[in-house]
């Protein structure tokens, strides 16, 4: 058994050796397939992005985020074309919701993304949510930097389209795009609704319909009332696009180049930040693997059948039935160690 | 995380007849796949290339205009230049019998005429990927 194991771990080495060095020298399809492996969790996935992760770190993440239908694929469409013309090599993150009921999903982002037909300089890649809560999908920061390591300069991540509370794209992204459209709201939504304090930089697209004029102006009104420059020094600059036409993109690309300068600038700010964002990812991956491993170790799948008749019957409280489970995956831990 | 299975569905050339993919695209989903839904006016190049970059195990493309003797085996034709012949290829649309069978014979996986239920197409692509499957651990 022990030996198998072996010839397995030595397997997948040569097997993540071969992916990177491909997706090192720019085949499409490694870097496609890493991002699936990545996708889907797998211990592969897993080889391939530690030994990746040296080659991570330079490239900007901006992150787009915004109601349904205000306009960011076509935004994001927008500014991958301008960074194109400006020889950066792009790739775009596009994530949309899985159904909960059905755990399938229609990535419909593409439709949009015309730029993308045979620039082998802009990838772009359709991620559905896989019923994570946060906007993204619980993969979508390592394909990030699947797609860092195989040699793209910028990352564009569209989120779902979000209402406010889905705020995850924070601690994927160095910088955070709010796309509004006039419609979006008074001045009451603003203020209340919590995706606008993690905008670095808002977008009120669609520009030419009416009432862009007043969204603007109850903005710029409720920053100064609000104190959401925290940290202060940066105050979210208001850009206005018309992206089907490619209006103000260049602007839009601008400020967030301004906002990008702004961390890297004094103070070494962008590596505080990314080693903020850090602790958290810390957290967050220990534990979603102490959790697979807490419930295979302690067989807590199996037990679940026999607990629901228990506690069904009153035999038992959930209270009493969790604190079990926790004692006996302790008791077992204990006996390993002896 | 279980693999998914994830699928192209696009719609190659001119006409703008994009209710029979879209009719396709939704069962995927309520199927549980992971649908990358291209659009219209997709040219076997576009397509070929969204395929590989979103990693799909199939590709369903539906012709309605009659220029399915030339999308077919172009698309088959770029999937083998890009290395990619293992992406299955699949379709629908109004294809006479006598051209279905000349394009299964050329590698086409299946072609579903009007009027197929959902449940054929989505009951084929289960079945493709079971065998596929099996075929990998036989390896």
């Amino acid at each position: 058994m022990a030996v198998q194991q072996t010839g397995g771990e030595a397997q997948q080495d040569a097997e993540v050796r071969e992916l990177a060095e491909r997706l090192a020298g720019g085949d499409l399809r490694a870097v496609a397939r890493a991002i699936s492996l990545v996708e889907d969790g797998t211990p592969l996935g897993w080889g391939l992005l530690d030994r990746l992760y040296p080659r991570t770190g330079r490239a900007q993440r901006l992150g787009v985020t915004g109601p349904p239908g205000s306009g960011k694929s076509t935004l994001v469409n927008a500014l991958a074309q301008t960074l194109r013309e400006r020889g950066e090599r792009v790739a775009i993150l596009a994530v949309d919701p899985t159904s909960p009921f059905s755990g399938g999903a229609i990535l419909g982002d593409r439709v949009r993304m015309t730029a993308a037909t045979r620039d082998p300089d802009l990838f772009v890649r359709s991620m559905a949510s896989r019923g994570n809560l946060g906007g993204v999908s619980s993969a979508t920061y390592e394909a990030s930097e699947i797609l860092e390591a195989a040699g793209y300069d910028r990352i564009l991540i569209e989120t779902v389209g979000v209402g406010q509370s889905e705020l995850e794209i924070v601690e994927l992204a160095d910088t955070v795009a709010l796309v509004l459209v006039p419609e979006s709201g008074d001045a009451v939504q603003v203020m209340k609704a919590g995706i606008m304090e993690v905008a670095d930089l808002f977008v009120i697209n669609k520009y030419d319909r009416e009432g862009g004029d007043r969204l603007v102006r109850e903005l710029q009104l409720a920053m100064e009332l609000s104190d959401w420059r925290r940290g202060g020094a940066w105050a979210p600059p208001i850009c206005t696009t018309v992206a089907t036409r490619g209006e103000g993109v260049r602007e839009a690309l601008d400020a967030a180049e301004r906002h990008f300068a702004h961390l890297r600038g004094e103070h070494q700010r962008l590596t505080q930040v990314r080693a903020q964002k850090m602790q958290r990812r810390l957290r967050m991956l220990l534990n979603r693997v102490l959790l697979r491993h807490a419930w295979r170790d302690a067989r807590i799948e199996d037990q679940l059948e026999a607990a629901l008749a228990r506690i069904a019957a009153r035999e038992i409280s959930p209270y009493r039935w969790v604190q079990e489970v926790l004692q006996s995956w302790r008791r077992q831990g204990e006996e390993q160690d002896g | 995380m279980a693999e998914k299975i994830r699928i192209l569905v696009g719609k190659p050339g001119l006409d703008g007849h994009d209710r029979g993919a879209k009719v396709i695209a939704t069962a995927f989903r309520d199927a549980g796949f992971e649908v990358i839904y291209t659009g219209l006016h997709q040219t076997p190049e576009m397509i070929v290339e969204a395929a590989i970059q979103e990693d799909v195990d199939i590709v369903s493309i539906s012709v309605l205009s009659g220029a399915h003797m030339t999308i077919f085996p172009r698309i088959l034709e770029l999937l083998r230049e890009r290395e990619a012949s293992e992406i299955h290829v699949i379709g629908g649309g109004i294809i006479p019998p006598e051209d279905s069978e000349k394009l299964i014979a050329m590698g086409v996986g299946a072609i579903f005429g009007p009027g197929t239920p959902t449940g054929d197409a989505i009951a084929y692509v289960r079945n493709w990927w079971q065998k596929r499957a099996a075929g990998a651990q036989n390896a």
